[in-house]
């Protein structure tokens, strides 16, 4: 039987997705891939696998899947959550564990993420990675245009996503510390590339206003809603190429920052564009989040992507070995669980 | 001298503007710096996105700065001139049956032709594809007559299918997904311009297309062989010069 995560509940929005693909946006191609990379690449780190592979990207109310493997390793980068690890689908309690860390689990075996706090986003990576076809070089999920990941779509009930490697390689289990996937509230930006289509005034509003992250936003776009934006001569201009971050101002002058499904073309003028390096940051900010932005030079964005690109390639570094439970721990778990603490406590300190 | 912006998009992407209007001597410029860059294979440009009006270039900053980028982009400029652009040209079967013509009655009354003129008007030029966007392989082909120029619907559809040939202005598309769209349905294409299994767009931006009326029966036998992957095209013939 080919290994797989079988989805039992696959939570509000779960797709797989990578670093996304370009190249192919002259084609009407969006790029898509991960909302925030650098938890991506920590996901892969701590699965072992290379930065850019696919993983499950998981939006505010993760999956319960099922381990139909002999064993696998995954591994839960991103927002905090409370995952438990059941020894079958009916169990109750389970062993729980948090994010931004490694675990081997075993065939029959279920895994529920549950609720994501203190970010948006999750990556659930798998160690070898999920055995899903390329499309125009990119395992990521582009739902709009029905391409990529599984089946073109978010995980539904009932798929089995299939695994590359049958059994976990015989290794420890690491965590990362001290890899900073805060959510902040000010983002930097390039004026541009349609600053002209609004007055001095209407820049400086933008700058000095606080938006908030609205319902309706989604992989295409963030929603913000707040200080409203007004064009110098109407919001209708010739469609010109979208980069991912420009921030949009329709008809009603309340802003929308385009994000990893974005199209590629479109005709709204943009006032501004998040610069890349705060492009992860973004993606991982709940609806309801403030936020406002901060205009910088171009010079300046370059400097943060060479200090994030730094980030990514320290990540490694950051990992840690979770001390491997010794046979006398396993028991004083399994006792824990039954209120016997005091007496093994004992019985592990003579041992 | 060429007239034109370069425009910042981030720390990423830049945009050479050459004007704010749909025009094929704009058409022409950008395309040609697109192909030009494209042949030139600078190391650190990502990708390169022509549309109506303008070049986005995606570029990765940390091996090619803006300020070189656009140093080159100034250079190939100065050889650019009139402009030339190598596209290829296709003969695009649509069938303009009213049950795939959803629009057809309304177009023909808003423009006071009838029904049997405006596939005429609409089947007799060479379109121009300006750019690709807004679904993959989807082209925005121009100029419609401009007997057949209307603004779009004033409620957009929620849904109309796959291959569905519709009108907008001066454009002409044909949507390869089934999609939301507030043009004029005016036809079916039965010809996959997006192939999900390959990922391959049928159309690049400066190519040509002719679109040639086909009966439905015509319709059904090159659909079928669509929908078993045994349908082939093939452009007519290579298109070299600037767009006339």
């Amino acid at each position: 039987m080919t290994p797989a995560l079988r989805i039992i509940s696959p939570g509000l929005s779960t797709t797989i997705q990578d670093v996304g693909r370009s190249g192919f946006q002259r084609l009407g191609v969006p790029v898509s891939g991960a909302l925030d990379p650098v938890a991506l690449h920590a996901a892969n780190a701590l699965a072992g696998n290379p930065g850019n592979t696919g993983a499950l990207e998981v939006l505010y109310v993760g999956p319960t899947f099922a381990v139909d493997a002999d064993d696998t390793r995954l591994s839960f980068a991103g927002a905090d959550a409370a995952i438990a690890i059941l020894a079958d689908p009916d169990a109750r309690g389970g062993e729980i564990i948090s994010t931004m860390r490694s675990v081997r689990v075993r065939r029959g075996q279920v895994i529920r993420v549950g609720s994501l706090k203190n970010g948006a986003t999750l990556y659930i990576a798998v160690e070898g990675g999920f055995s899903v076809e390329p499309a125009l070089g990119s395992v990521s999920t582009d739902s709009r245009c029905r391409m990529g990941g599984w089946q073109g779509r978010p995980l539904v009930e009932g798929d089995a996503i299939a695994l590359r490697h049958a059994t976990a390689t015989d290794r420890d289990e690491y965590r990362i510390d001290g890899l900073d996937l805060a959510t902040p509230c000010r983002f930097r930006a390039v004026l541009g590339p349609q600053s002209d289509n609004f007055s001095e005034e209407e820049i400086k509003r933008f700058f000095a206003g606080e938006y908030t992250v609205s319902a309706g936003s989604d992989r295409m776009g963030m929603r913000l809603a707040g200080q409203t934006i007004r064009h110098r001569c109407g919001f209708n201009i010739v469609s010109d190429a979208i980069a991912t971050g420009s921030i949009q101002v329709p008809g009603s002058g309340q802003p929308i920052v385009l994000l990893a499904d974005h199209q590629t073309t479109g005709g709204y003028p943009k006032i501004a564009t998040v610069i890349s390096a705060d492009l992860p940051a973004l993606g991982r900010l709940p609806i309801g989040s403030r936020v406002s932005f901060a205009p910088v030079t171009v010079e300046q964005a370059v400097a943060a992507r060479r200090e994030l690109s730094a980030t990514v390639s320290g990540i490694a570094g950051k990992m840690v070995r979770l001390a491997a439970p010794t046979a006398a721990a396993a028991v004083a778990a399994r006792l824990l669980e039954c209120n016997l603490i005091s007496g093994v406590q004992d019985a592990a300190a003579n041992a | 001298m060429l007239d034109y912006r370069v425009l910042p998009a981030g720390d990423t992407a830049l945009v050479i503007e050459f004007g704010d209007r749909i025009d094929r001597e704009l058409s022409t410029l950008v395309l040609s710096l697109s192909q030009a860059l494209d042949a030139e294979r600078i190391e650190g440009i990502v990708e390169t996105v022509p549309t109506f009006r303008s070049l986005m270039v995606h570029y990765e900053p940390l091996v090619l700065s803006a300020s070189s980028l656009i140093a080159r982009i100034d250079a190939r400029m100065q050889k650019l001139g009139a402009g030339e652009i190598v596209g290829q040209v296709w003969h695009l079967p649509v069938c303009y049956d009213p049950r795939f013509a959803i629009d057809l009655d309304d177009v023909a009354k808003r423009t006071s032709l009838s029904t049997q003129q405006v596939v005429e008007r609409h089947s007799g030029p060479i379109y121009h594809v300006y750019m690709l966007g807004f679904l993959p392989g989807q082209a925005y082909m121009g100029e419609v007559a401009a007997e057949l120029a209307l603004d779009r619907l004033e409620t957009p559809r929620t849904k109309i299918p796959a291959g569905s040939l519709a009108i907008a202005s001066r454009m002409s598309c044909v949507f390869p997904l089934e999609t939301p769209c507030g043009w004029h349905v005016i036809g079916r294409c039965p010809v996959p311009l997006w192939d999900p299994v390959r990922s391959a767009a049928l159309l690049a931006p400066a190519d040509q297309v002719r679109f040639v009326p086909v009966s439905m029966r015509e319709y059904e036998t090159l659909a079928t062989r669509a929908s078993q992957g045994v349908l082939r095209i093939e452009p007519v013939s290579e298109f070299v010069g600037a767009v006339a």
